[in-house]
């Protein structure tokens, strides 16, 4: 497809790479020039330097002949513009627009005709919710929701003392006594898919895959203790923050947010009337202590930079928090991240950029493609939600009868309300839900690719 | 510097070449040239020997690949081409001489067409072809070849695009469409159609079906290769007028074909570049036509006009080819045939010189400076088509400039120490590292540059190189960082 990508920042970067690898036609506009240089020189796409609002920008991008425009520049207004323009050039091209204001998003379900808005990327809401999810179950550091949730890839790190260290993955099932699959490890920044008689070592990340219902067994059985969240400190008052502070105390959550400007804070504090909200230098870390950081049972870290949401993380989990959640817009290297106590990790771009594939995927419509698609493992590996279509190989045929492609396993069958962790018994049939976990990244686009 | 890396495209470029002999190759089998068989044979073979070996020591490359790798790729590329694209004439005794074989290769690829060959017309057909195989190739570039050819790859291709920068000529190279590859393929598609049409052109003048094919090719790449010894002074005037028409064609930035093809007329019609082009053409011609009417060498007024017509277009496109001896001519003809070989034709085009492009940006900025000193405090950018042009581009042409004169001047110094006369010699350092061919005097077109020693032919070499891929890609190889572990 061609595809017009408005804005080239932390949002649009993974997004250009993810596109590309699907191999859709790409072209960039972006009003900084540097920026535009940069992604001249990493991918293989036209680019351009301009207004990405203006009917000239697009025209010379052939907004005419493109098939879909994803505005992501900083600025809803711009990004609403930037649709509403090409969608008056071309009125078949379909839009997403990054809206971040939630004043907008009211208004914009009536402002369609103009826009011709197929989709909303908000990043901050979608990393609220993400962080809502770890909070409410807290033990594993991130989760992934597949096959209208049923079915969850967690990611649990095997920590000095931890009944997981040295434990053969064939013995995994006799120690935590429910049936879950662990599809890919993490170690010392590479992702593999393990086979039977792996071995789980200290440091590990793991990811697993369980039925939902099952989650609460086995943090019980691996021995983490899952005192629920009462209250949570959020530093940093920006729109994530909103929107957090917004669901947890709507699930009676005590919220308290340090915000180091004065008018964020005013500002979440007429926004959030049932927080507290301190204006107060995060950074000074006597504040926090005044503050009473310790006796908070969870500590999200939000702020804008990476550096100081690292080392207020880094402070609280030496105070002793049990849930620590870390914001990185930039960082990316998991070997060093892997390392320290940072708690779950959660990163905007990584999460729209898996919202825009979803849609790009479903927009195209082809037969076998995935459904879905996450990114786990620090953007290592890749899970894909399948259906089973008439045209898929092998099925109804015991999975021990065939033989998948290397890096590649099959984490999960869901067939109508329940869902079977596959062993050699195991068969799939005609409309059932496949998760397929790959460290291969974009290998696999369809079904049969995972086949030998 | 990402050697394995560069090392596998120079691998691929010499798979390529390898490939491309196999005209030459087959055409000797059809002629029964046991030298050329031989001479070609014997190369296919090892070059498809050495790029395999080159491909399995470069197997683990890993991905980083920037500007300075871009630049050296594109270097290194070329002389290889070069190297082994010499080595059938020497096998098949056609230029014995190995500084001789590697001068002409060189003309070849980067379309001078200046020769060291006392007599073309002694040579077998396929060194003939070969010679004006050469030429197509190197018009558009061997590596965007490789782009067009190179599979579809992932994501992280956006170093393609140092190697385009690096090998197409003029200020600020582009793509058409978002692919690279995609890009590429249109590029020598557009290439490919205007040389069919070329042949089928020159085919209707009443060529042979032989020298049809190796006329058009050395036209397509304004390389100016020629397979009779007169160049195209005997050729009929259908001919002249038809080849006259078709260099002033691949002189024009192959972009605005892809505009036409795509319905943006208007937009080619005022591309600046373009008309600078178009009207310096024709103001050269007329100038010329004028001077040679008035010094009456030619009969009558239309056969002026034609010589002229020729010339201009043949030396504008850097192409090369003459239908008369233009060093015979008025000094003021001879001057601005010299002028023109500076400028050259349009960026994105197969011609060589400074290009117009690069013209526009000189004399606007000039303009820009001397408003700025006589109005210190305006604002004004260098606009051309109404987009302002980016201080790096204005940064980098100045830089290319620089490079340019000190390269010419220097060559000039070292050229000379053979003896020959001032006009030889300049007219030779023109002609060479502006890839156009035959220059004035002892180089004029009836001439050719057997009469230099061997370490001038090195010195033409190198010019034309520098010339073909606008310097930076021949200077970094001379840098001692390129070659230091770090960095």
């Amino acid at each position: 497809m061609k595809i017009i990508i408005c804005g080239c920042g932390r949002i649009g970067y993974p997004v250009i790479r993810d596109l590309l690898e699907e191999g859709h036609q790409l072209t960039v506009i972006d009003e900084n020039q540097r920026a535009i240089n940069d992604i001249q020189n990493t991918f293989d796409v036209m680019t351009l330097c301009g207004n990405c609002a203006t009917a000239s920008a697009l025209r010379d991008a052939a907004v005419d002949k493109a098939d879909l425009l994803i505005a992501l520049t900083a600025k809803d207004e711009i990004n609403l513009l930037s649709c509403m323009t090409s969608h008056s050039i071309n009125p078949k091209i379909h839009t997403i627009a990054r809206i971040r204001n939630p004043e907008y998003i009211e208004q914009v379900a009536s402002m369609q005709k103009l826009t011709g808005l197929s989709m909303i990327i908000n990043p901050e809401q979608s990393v609220a919710d993400e962080i809502y999810k770890l909070l409410k179950m807290p033990g594993f550091m991130r989760r992934e929701t597949f096959a209208r949730g049923q079915v969850e890839i967690v990611e649990l790190k095997a920590d000095r003392g931890s009944p997981l260290c040295g434990l053969a993955l064939n013995q995994l099932a006799g120690t935590i006594k429910c049936k879950v699959l662990v599809c890919a490890i993490v170690r010392e920044g590479t992702c593999l898919i393990p086979k039977g008689n792996h071995t789980i070592q200290e440091g590990d990340r793991i990811y697993v895959t369980a039925p939902s219902d099952s989650l609460a067994i086995l943090l019980k059985n691996l021995n983490i203790t899952t005192h629920r969240v009462k209250d949570c400190m959020i530093i940093g008052g920006g729109r994530i923050s909103y929107y957090l502070g917004q669901r947890l105390i709507n699930s009676g959550i005590k919220v308290k947010i340090i915000e180091q400007s004065e008018e964020t804070s005013q500002l979440i504090m007429t926004q959030l009337p049932r927080c507290t909200v301190v204006h107060e230098d995060p950074q000074d870390q006597e504040q926090l202590i005044k503050e009473g950081i310790e006796s908070f049972d969870s500590l999200v870290t939000l702020t804008g930079q990476d550096s100081v949401n690292a080392i207020t993380s880094l402070f609280g989990a030496s105070l002793g928090i049990p849930t620590i959640v870390t914001k990185f817009d930039q960082m990316s290297s998991s070997q060093l991240l892997g390392k320290l106590p940072l708690g779950s990790i959660v990163r905007p771009q990584d999460l729209a950029g898996n919202a825009i594939e979803r849609f790009v995927r479903a927009m195209q419509n082809q037969t076998g493609a995935a459904v879905a698609v996450h990114t786990i493992a620090d953007g290592l590996a890749e899970a894909l939600e399948f259906e089973v279509d008439e045209n898929t190989l092998h099925k109804d045929e015991p999975f021990r009868s065939f033989k998948l492609r290397a890096h590649t396993l099959i984490a999960c069958v869901t067939s109508g309300y329940t869902t079977e962790i596959p062993n050699g018994d195991s068969k799939f049939s005609l409309g059932d839900t496949i998760v397929v976990v790959t460290n291969q990244a974009g290998s696999v686009t369809q079904l049969n690719d995972i086949f030998m | 510097m990402n050697f394995k890396m560069i090392g596998r495209f120079i691998s691929y470029v010499i798979l390529i070449e390898a490939g491309f002999m196999l005209f030459p190759f087959v055409l000797a089998i059809a002629d029964g040239d046991d030298t050329a068989i031989f001479g070609f044979g014997i190369t296919i073979l090892g070059a498809v020997l050495l790029g395999l070996l080159v491909l399995l020591l470069c197997k683990k490359a890993p991905i980083h690949f920037y500007e300075s790798e871009g630049f050296v790729c594109v270097g290194i590329s070329w002389i290889v081409l070069s190297l082994i694209g010499c080595v059938p004439f020497i096998l098949s005794k056609d230029i014995p001489n190995f500084f001789d074989a590697f001068f002409e290769m060189v003309s070849g690829f980067t379309t001078t067409g200046a020769s060291v060959i006392p007599n073309v017309e002694l040579c077998t057909r396929a060194t003939l072809l070969w010679r004006s195989l050469s030429n197509w190739v190197g018009g558009m570039g061997i590596l965007v070849f490789m782009l067009a050819i190179l599979p579809a790859g992932r994501s992280n291709r956006g170093f393609t695009m140092h190697l385009m920068r690096a090998e197409s000529p003029g200020p600020s190279v582009g793509k058409l469409v978002p692919r690279m590859r995609q890009t590429a393929l249109i590029l020598y598609t557009i290439y490919l159609v205007i040389t069919i049409l070329n042949v089928i052109a020159l085919l209707f003048t009443g060529l042979s079906f032989f020298e049809s094919i190796c006329g058009a090719m050395s036209t397509a790449g304004t390389g100016g290769f020629g397979v009779k010894a007169d160049s195209f002074a005997g050729f009929p005037a259908s001919t002249q007028i038809v080849t006259t028409v078709f260099m002033l064609v691949y002189g024009v930035n192959f972009s605005v074909y892809y505009l036409l093809l795509i319905g943006k007329i208007s937009s080619v019609l005022r591309d600046a570049e373009l008309r600078l082009y178009i009207s310096t053409y024709l103001i050269a011609t007329a100038l010329i036509t004028i001077n040679l009417f008035r010094s009456s060498l030619f009969a009558t007024f239309g056969e002026t006009l034609r010589h002229a017509a020729f010339q201009v277009s043949s030396i504008m496109s850097t192409t090369g080819f003459a239908t008369t001896d233009f060093d015979t001519w008025p000094a003021l003809s001879k001057g601005i045939l010299l002028i023109l070989m500076v400028f050259g034709a349009c960026a994105g085009s197969t011609a060589g010189g400074m290009k117009m492009a690069r013209i526009l940006i000189y004399v606007k900025s000039m303009a820009r400076n001397i408003r700025h000193s006589l109005h210190p405090s305006k604002v004004s950018a260098v606009r051309i088509n109404g987009s302002p042009i980016s201080d790096t581009v204005i940064t980098t042409s100045n830089a290319y400039l620089v490079a340019y004169v000190a390269m010419i001047i220097l060559s000039f110094l070292l050229v000379s120490i053979d003896g020959l006369s001032v006009e030889t010699n300049i007219s030779a350092v023109l002609a060479t590292s502006n890839n156009i061919g035959p220059g004035l005097a002892a180089v004029g077109p009836n001439a050719n540059y057997a009469a230099y020693s061997s370490f001038s032919k090195v010195i033409f070499c190198i010019d034309m190189l520098a010339g073909r891929l606008e310097i930076f890609p021949i200077l970094v190889l001379f840098s001692r960082t390129t070659w230091s572990r770090k960095a």
